[in-house]
């Protein structure tokens, strides 16, 4: 899922200053489960608005809207109305759901700061494991992204900076070559890393611009089938 | 030809020293770096941003210690370009006479003087290697298009033979001298023992037939420096050196003696072809170290 940080309040209060009603349109999905966006993250941020507007002598009204998904037309749409009262829509979805809402509403600001693509590993504790690179090679690296969890995005073993299974940036930080190895050794598979992994095209990866993705063919071919069905009756 | 190269294919020992450019433009400072290596080495390494702090280009600096009639190797790492800086910086540097290049992955960034900067690693070290062994060999850039003039460089990779888990670092090994690493420079040496053992494996595995091993000497200046060695990871210092260096009259000559007596023994051991000095921010010390240990280049 979708990782995110709230914003520092400052940052928030200072490109709110000027307007009166806002709305804080909280999700329910990532950032819900990340404890930084969802509902109750939301009712606390409002009240934090509202306070820190009154003691500045420029009152506002804030008041907290649940979306399930602002990165899906339908569920903002529900919304759509009530969203109307707002001169502003401070937003605690990701990076998506923000500009989803920013193409319908005029003025929709972010509550949050988008990280990264991440498993909730422990308690209160989630670790980027995905950048979506657009071709995956996890088959090759016994299930673990040499992309994201290498600093340097290595392909080809670790870096002389690896030292007793952390990765130099930190201590804390374990080098994700040396969880390759352990896995690729416990599967009896470590001839793999002999194999000269060859230079990444990097345009399936953000570097190509910005992506989409058109249903594939077939569902394609179904979903015509299904307008021309209603078409004829 | 690279002079390194034509010293080490007629069996020659031989040596190389290092030399980091400066956190300026003073190109003085390279030239009479320089200036003190000539005839006492077979090439200087030129580090490239070392540590990820921003200094002269390795190129360029390249360039002046070349001007100084000493021999350049050109260390390039993948942490700053991606593939079209890269190529287009090996193809001039060739131009300018540079025939020596060190692949590396390079320290990553949040260690330098930039942590802010964005983290490039667009290909790694060992598919540098490639890249050059390919230019050379196949005569194409990395996308396979075919290349007029290509640079040929003599390619150097590194390799750590403290660092774990030893099985993976040889899996390493093999991969940068397969992906056509010609020479190998290694981390410095301390542990002789370990070091021992390590060249055993290479030459079990025939790779000192198929790449020039240069093993690293560190030469330390103080009971600091030896103690800030310790630390680098991949670098272990049996305890009988510390002592040496704490409980020596003069600090300086211990770190240049203990360095001369790993020399003398390295020099001995089959399938290394020669020693790598590094001495950080002791420049001054390795024309001694190579006067001293009659390791002196004929060049
Ligand atoms: S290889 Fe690419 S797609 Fe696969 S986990 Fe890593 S970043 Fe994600
Ligand atoms: S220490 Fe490991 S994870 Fe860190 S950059 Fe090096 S290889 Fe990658």
């Amino acid at each position: 899922m979708i990782i995110a940080d709230q914003k520092p309040l400052d940052e928030v209060l200072g490109y709110l200053k000027d307007y009166k009603n806002i709305a804080i349109a909280a999700c329910g999905t990532c950032v819900t489960i990340c404890l930084a966006g969802g509902l109750a993250e939301a009712e606390n941020l409002a009240e934090a608005l509202r306070i820190a507007r009154g003691a500045s002598g420029r009152p506002a009204s804030v008041r907290v809207f649940s979306l399930k998904r602002q990165c899906d037309a339908e569920f903002i749409e529900e919304a759509d109305l009530e969203l109307r009262w707002a001169d502003a829509i401070l937003s605690t979805a990701c990076g998506v759901g923000v500009q989803f809402m920013a193409e319908r509403f005029q003025v929709v600001l972010p509550g949050l700061n988008t990280t990264f693509f991440g498993a909730s590993r422990d308690a209160g504790l989630w670790t980027e494991m995905c950048q979506g690179c657009g071709n995956c090679v996890l088959e090759r690296t016994g299930g673990i992204c040499p992309v994201t969890r290498c600093s340097k995005s290595n392909f080809n073993g670790p870096c002389g900076g690896s030292s007793k299974g952390k990765c130099e940036i930190d201590s804390e930080t374990d080098c994700g070559w040396q969880l390759i190895y352990e896995k690729l050794k416990s599967l009896g598979k470590l001839e793999r890393l002999y194999e000269i992994q060859e230079i990444k095209d990097w345009r399936s990866a953000r570097d190509g611009g910005p992506r989409k993705r058109v249903a594939p063919l077939s569902c394609a071919d179904e979903l015509a089938v299904e307008q021309n069905a209603v078409d004829w009756t | 030809m690279s002079g390194l190269q034509e010293a080490l294919l007629s069996g020659a020992f031989s040596v190389s020293a290092e030399l980091g450019p400066p956190m300026s433009a003073d190109a003085e400072f390279v030239r009479k770096k320089a200036r003190a290596l000539k005839g006492l080495c077979n090439a200087v390494n030129i580090t490239d941003n070392q540590t990820a702090i921003v200094r002269m280009s390795s190129i360029a600096a390249s360039c002046l210690t070349l001007s100084e009639g000493v021999e350049p190797i050109m260390q390039m790492t993948c942490r700053d370009r991606n593939r079209i800086a890269m190529q287009s910086d090996l193809l001039g540097a060739y131009a300018l006479g540079i025939r020596n290049v060190l692949c590396l992955s390079g320290d990553h960034q949040v260690f330098g003087s930039h942590p802010e900067s964005k983290n490039v690693y667009d290909i790694d070290s060992i598919q540098l290697v490639r890249a050059l062994s390919d230019m050379k060999k196949k005569k194409c850039f990395i996308n396979g298009k075919p290349m007029k003039f290509p640079p040929e460089f003599f390619i150097g990779a590194a390799a750590n033979p403290f660092a774990d888990p030893y099985e993976l670092q040889m899996i390493r090994l093999h991969k940068k001298i397969e992906a056509g690493a010609e020479f190998i420079q290694t981390q410095a040496i301390y542990d002789l023992e370990k070091f021992e053992k390590w060249m055993e494996d290479v030459r079990a595995a025939g790779l000192h037939t198929k790449a020039y091993f240069l093993a690293g000497i560190l030469v330390n200046k103080s009971v600091k420096s030896i103690e800030m060695s310790a630390q680098v990871p991949g670098i272990e210092i049996p305890q009988e050196l510390m002592n040496r260096m704490r409980s020596a009259q003069s600090a300086e000559e211990e770190g240049k003696r203990i360095a001369l007596s790993l020399i003398e023994r390295i020099s001995k051991i089959q399938g290394v072809s020669g020693i790598h000095i590094m001495a950080v921010g002791w420049e001054s010390a390795v024309p001694e170290i190579i006067e001293r240990s009659t390791l002196k280049s004929k060049s």
